[in-house]
């Protein structure tokens, strides 16, 4: 019954996710992908990682999602922008088979190595748990994240503001 | 529903879950569990819903006597039938779409917003014993679900083919990010000081009396009152409720990203945006005013989904207060108040409740200095920071009409 | 098929990482490419949960503390390449991947 309902949810994420990478509309395409980023909570979910699932929602679809849409809707010049297709037939089928023939390397080496046969009993960390690791083993990591986000933030305003005007006359 | 009350606990607060046990009690274990979960979201959607027309109709008439006029009163004593009149006028309405607007996101829109706005109502502890979800972490599935429902606001403005809806949602969605910051800063010092993120701990950690006859709420600390204000004014702001209605101005814009949305559908979006509100009400009074606790030893005769209704009511009251009362406020006011004023006060107040979390063993004559301490630092940094954001407008000035 | 429900995980993932990168490399709309990179780290990030739930751990919570790090890491990124993508978009007037080619030869 709950390899029903995973299966279920994992062929739900992998639709959503093979039908964003194949549309023509540009806004589908994202709002499907969110989508599939609901797919994989859910997988978290089923899985007991309470914390990481709350957080992928909080992160991707309440937050990456809305920097997306917000880059698709300012980098078109009109409506019809929004329909993007594949270069041509040959790149798309090219892209394609390397895509085939990474995932026949993948599923190669998960059928053939020695995985665990039984599932160990459900594995709860509750939220103190991490938190306790987080600020204890892993605290430099913490520290390391904290300042990566800082300087992306940054970095990403300063490269998304509008060009001083004396860089604009430099150009001409 | 949680764990079962004991015998000890008084007839009403057992109620809920002797009622409960009537209707599944027969079924056997896995329908049980099923059965139970409908139950639940069956009176949860019964008893919000009948809020949500009951505060449509308390909003008209609060805000038409604070305009000094009667409100509805035709329809039934007292205007009472006017919800059911306002619902059957806005069903029976014509759905119009708009012929090159995308259908299927047109239809999405409301619904993702009501689900999103609904699953945020299974985390919050109405009663002793009633919660619906006891997660581990169930302040942050609340939070991330409310951010779940930008989402459904963009659809809306882009699907309905409008380049003035399309406008109003990138400008809706700006201030939902831009208020969402100081929402999340606000209750950063509860859990920090509560020990956990289950709304159920945040409750039990405001469990007791101080003094005897103080209860030991959040609201009653000097981070926790200034983080209080911060989260309802981050909350009216993420329930686009005056004086940050700016995206459905209804004497502005039309309706802003709902402009091409007419009756069915429209009131879903209503009735989502009137969920979102209770919900941030409910929350806030779980966060901060202790839940279901009894403000005082000698009422807790009266159970305790009857305090947490009592708690939620003031705060829907508020709202609708503060909605009759200030003048609306522009986008770029409104997202310069967020990033200019509150995130740099709800920083503060996390670094104040750091210092009352480290300070809280200290002896008698110290505390004293541990509150004069606490209140400076949410004091002093509101007028200094009020008084450098409002600096270069005039000195204001009232002209009454008597 | 030994491993039951972790290899079921497992190929999953590997099918949703090759999804992604089908969809990065063919695309030639920049956005595209940035969501197929979304999509192959959220495949590795269910590599480790499945792993972390199916697979008996050394230590308690390990898979679950590299997704907390990994989903802010793939936070950042989008948040500056989408305002890469923007950067490009003022220069040439889309943001079709083949233009960008000032800094070539």
């Amino acid at each position: 019954m709950m390899t029903a309902v995973l299966i279920a949810i994992l062929l739900a994420t992998l639709a959503a996710a093979a039908a964003a990478m194949s549309l023509r509309n540009l806004i589908h395409s994202v709002l499907l992908l969110i989508g599939s980023w609901l797919g994989v909570a859910a997988f978290y979910l089923m899985a007991g990682a309470e914390f990481v699932a709350f957080a992928q929602l909080l992160v991707y679809v309440g937050a990456v999602s809305m920097v997306v849409l917000f880059a698709v809707l300012l980098t078109r010049r009109s409506r019809t922008d929004i329909a993007v297709s594949p270069d041509s037939v040959s790149r798309a089928w090219s892209a394609v088979f390397a895509a085939g023939a990474v995932l026949a390397v993948l599923v190669y080496g998960v059928l053939h190595s020695a995985l665990p046969h039984s599932p160990p009993p459900r594995p709860s960390v509750t939220v103190g748990q991490l938190g306790a690791l987080l600020t204890g083993p892993h605290s430099a990591a913490l520290l390391v994240i904290g300042v990566v986000l800082t300087v992306a933030m940054l970095g990403g305003v300063v490269i998304a503001s509008t060009d001083r005007p004396s860089a604009k006359e430099d150009e001409k | 529903m949680t764990a079962d009350s004991p015998i000890s606990d008084p007839y009403l607060e057992r109620a809920p879950q002797m009622l409960l046990d009537l209707v599944t009690g027969r079924l056997p274990e896995p329908w049980r569990w099923l059965a139970n979960g409908l139950v639940s979201i069956v009176v949860i959607l019964a008893v919000f819903g009948l809020l949500f027309a009951a505060l449509t109709l308390a909003e008209r008439k609060i805000l038409g006597r604070v305009q000094n006029r009667p409100g509805p009163n035709r329809t039934g004593p007292f205007g009472l039938l006017q919800p059911i009149a306002d619902g059957i006028k806005m069903l029976t309405k014509e759905d119009i779409v708009p012929r090159d607007a995308d259908y299927l996101l047109h239809l999405l829109a409301p619904v993702t917003l009501l689900a999103s706005s609904f699953l945020a109502f299974a985390v919050i502890p109405y009663g002793r014993h009633l919660v619906p979800l006891d997660l581990d972490a169930s302040v942050l599935f609340f939070f991330a679900v409310g951010a779940t429902t930008e989402l459904a606001i963009f659809m809306a403005g882009w699907s309905s083919h409008n380049k003035y809806s399309l406008l109003a949602a990138m400008r809706a969605l700006a201030q939902l990010i831009s208020y969402e910051l100081p929402l999340l800063l606000a209750w950063l010092p509860v859990v920090m000081l509560s020990g956990t993120l289950s709304a159920t701990g945040i409750v039990a950690a405001q469990s007791g009396w101080k003094l005897g006859w103080i209860p030991s709420w959040h609201i009653f600390t000097p981070w926790g009152f200034a983080g209080f204000v911060i989260f309802m004014v981050a909350a009216l702001a993420e329930s686009n409720r005056s004086p940050f209605d700016l995206p459905e101005a209804e004497s502005e814009l039309i309706a802003g990203h709902l402009t091409e949305y007419s009756g069915c559908k429209y009131v879903l979006f209503f009735m989502a945006e009137y969920f979102g509100m209770t919900a941030l009400s409910g929350m806030a009074v779980t966060l901060f005013l202790g839940g279901w606790h009894a403000p005082l030893p000698f009422l807790e005769f009266i159970p305790s989904y009857a305090w947490f209704g009592i708690k939620i009511l003031a705060l829907l009251l508020g709202f609708i207060w503060i909605r009759a009362t200030f003048p609306r406020l522009r986008i770029d006011q409104l997202t310069r108040f967020a990033w200019k004023f509150l995130v740099p006060l709800a920083m503060i107040n996390l670094a104040t409740a750091a210092f009352w979390s480290l300070s809280s063993g200290w002896s008698w004559p110290m505390q004293v200095a541990r509150w004069a301490v606490a209140i400076a630092l949410v004091v002093g940094p509101f007028l200094l920071m009020g008084r450098r954001l409002s600096a270069g407008f005039a000195p204001r000035t009232y002209q009454y009409s008597t | 098929m030994s491993g039951g429900t972790l290899q079921l995980c497992l190929l999953f993932s590997s099918a949703l990482f090759c999804v992604g990168l089908a969809g990065a490399l063919s695309r030639s709309n920049s956005i595209l490419v940035l969501l197929g990179i979304e999509l192959m780290l959220n495949a590795a990030n269910l590599n480790f949960i499945a792993f972390w739930r199916f697979s008996p751990q050394p230590a308690p919570a390990t898979g679950a503390i590299f997704v907390i790090f990994s989903i802010a890491v793939a936070a950042a990124e989008a948040a500056v390449g989408l305002a890469l993508v923007i950067s490009i978009y003022r220069q040439q007037k889309n943001i079709r991947l083949q233009e960008a080619t000032r800094l070539k030869g």
